[in-house]
């Protein structure tokens, strides 16, 4: 058995009346890519935010490795560092080249020696084909592009896991394949990913497992195969028909 | 390839077009300054207005004792706005920033920004020049210089504080995330990703306020500094003629310039820069 990595534990979160989470329970193992599928508003992106404590949880607590993050007394910003995320826009600094946003927080954050982090981040692009890129400004790219780099620039930071929120939403189907292509490449090397998307082609195709959130409760979850096929939920079924089609 | 029949014949239409535009733009600027011009100068008092306010020689007399007297003008704009910049720059933080200890610091700084905002710049020239010294405190400056640039200070900082704080309030929130998410400190997003857009992109208004300190150094005459205005007030005052104020003014324009130009030359870096144009 793998060992878990990121565990929730009874989340709850409110903004104003509204309750977004109502008590979420979640494992993600070492190595697993778990999608979080669901309608718009149904607690995707605030579980994302609250796992890596963007948000305060109101009950509930979270734990990374054997350390409860949830704890007022821990260091936030070093959790952070080892759990990384993209969103769906702006996630680019528009004033800094793409080779000074992928090198900022391993400087600033990790206190690595510039000319390392540099050259890290020179292979990075490189990975993604985006060398030529290293000089040039976020609003000069495609937005499929400046996507491929907000996640080589959350991969510089060495996370243990990687949360990606709907990060392909705001792209044209045409950027959309190259994006997926990166996270492709970071599944087969190893990478601890949850993401929320409304790929669902892609969520079968590269999740271990898939969570159906509905209103703000894990309504369903299990493998891909399970989900799309035999949704045990009628919820789950209404939602994929909606969705497929 | 050679562009079409269809092509060209807009082309031709088009530089047609811009020569007639380009005509009617010339023609109607000479009718209405020529028209101006011509009021002015057929006026009954033109003559007397032509020699006290716009005499050669009374403004070729003048010219050497205004400059030197601008020198001041300059020193005091220069070390102002570097002051102006700093004091704007952590009013403004110390309002955004959500740290429920900074409270009475913040309370502190929305009494500042109001008091002084609201004070005629001239009421707190006068205040700080006259005041401060009265008050005979040790380590107090006494020097008139000193005193003036507190008190412009002051009062630039206040409006400045609230230019730079709209700029930070209106980055994007998912730019605060990104670099939380980074695990950067509050304080090394706010430094190294939040404050640099936001102060480019109040840079105009910024200089706005710049432009109008470096107006209002010549309300430092007022606690008995000798800079351009008040070097042509005493001249004035004692051949009866008003060429020297026209001299001061054109000094007052002429020192706003290179700063317009150099916010124009920034922006348009930044632009080319971050949109690869």
């Amino acid at each position: 058995m793998a060992e878990t990595v990121l565990r929730a534990d009874a989340v709850r979160k409110s903004f104003g009346d509204q309750e977004v989470l109502k008590g979420i329970d979640l494992e993600v193992t070492q190595g697993e890519v778990i999608c979080l599928i669901g309608a718009s508003g149904s607690g995707k992106s605030t579980l994302l935010r609250c796992l890596n404590l963007l948000e305060q949880v109101d009950d509930g607590d979270i734990w990374l490795d054997d350390q409860e993050i949830t704890d007022p007394r821990i260091d936030v910003d070093k959790v952070r560092r080892s759990v990384g995320i993209v969103f769906q826009a702006y996630n680019l600094f528009p004033h800094l080249s793409v080779l000074d946003n992928i090198v900022l927080g391993p400087v600033k954050a990790l206190g690595h020696k510039r000319a390392d982090a540099h050259d890290q981040a020179v292979e990075l692009l490189d990975r993604i084909g985006l060398a030529d890129k290293a000089k040039a400004y976020p609003d000069a790219l495609s937005g499929g592009q400046q996507q491929r780099v907000a996640l080589v620039r959350a991969m510089a930071m060495q996370p243990k896991v990687l949360l990606l929120d709907e990060i392909t939403s705001a792209l044209d189907p045409m950027l959309v394949g190259d994006v997926l292509d990166v996270i492709r490449a970071l599944r087969s090397e190893g990478m601890t990913i949850v993401m929320a998307t409304h790929e669902m082609s892609f969520a079968r195709e590269i999740a271990d497992r898939v969570v159906f959130l509905c209103e703000g409760q894990i309504e369903e979850i299990g493998t891909p195969e399970q989900i799309f096929t035999a949704p045990r939920s009628p919820r789950t079924a209404e939602f994929l028909t909606r969705y497929l089609g | 390839m050679s562009p079409s029949e269809r092509q060209l014949e807009r082309q031709r239409f088009r530089r047609r077009r811009s020569l007639i535009r380009g005509a009617v733009a010339a023609v109607s600027t000479v009718l209405i300054l020529g028209g101006l011009a011509v009021i002015v100068t057929q006026s009954p008092g033109w003559p007397r207005v032509h020699r006290t306010f716009f005499d050669w020689n009374d403004a070729k007399d003048a010219f050497p004792s205004i400059a030197s007297a601008f020198v001041l003008n300059i020193r005091l704009f220069l070390v102002i706005e570097v002051l102006v910049l700093i004091v704007g720059i952590i009013v403004a933080i110390v309002r955004v920033v959500p740290s429920p200890a900074l409270a009475p610091i913040k309370l502190l700084a929305i009494v500042y920004a109001d008091v002084f905002r609201g004070t005629p710049t001239l009421l707190v020239v006068l205040l700080v020049g006259f005041g401060v010294p009265a008050l005979e405190l040790q380590g107090t400056p006494t020097s008139l210089f000193w005193l003036g640039v507190i008190a412009l200070t002051l009062s630039y900082g206040a409006y400045v504080a609230e230019v730079i704080r709209a700029g930070i309030l209106s980055i994007h929130p998912t730019q605060w995330a990104s670099g939380r998410a980074l695990g950067l400190t509050y304080g090394q997003t706010m430094r190294h990703i939040v404050l640099p857009q936001a102060i480019r992109r109040v840079a105009p208004p910024l200089l706005n306020d710049f432009v109008s300190l470096q107006k209002d150094t010549a309300l430092l005459s007022t606690i008995g500094l000798v800079e351009a205005l008040r070097q042509a007030q005493v001249i004035s005052g004692h051949y009866f003629i008003f060429t020297p104020y026209v001299v001061a003014a054109l000094f007052f324009i002429a020192a706003t310039i290179p700063l317009a130009r150099l916010t124009d030359f920034l922006t348009v870096r930044s632009l080319r820069r971050e949109n690869g144009i």
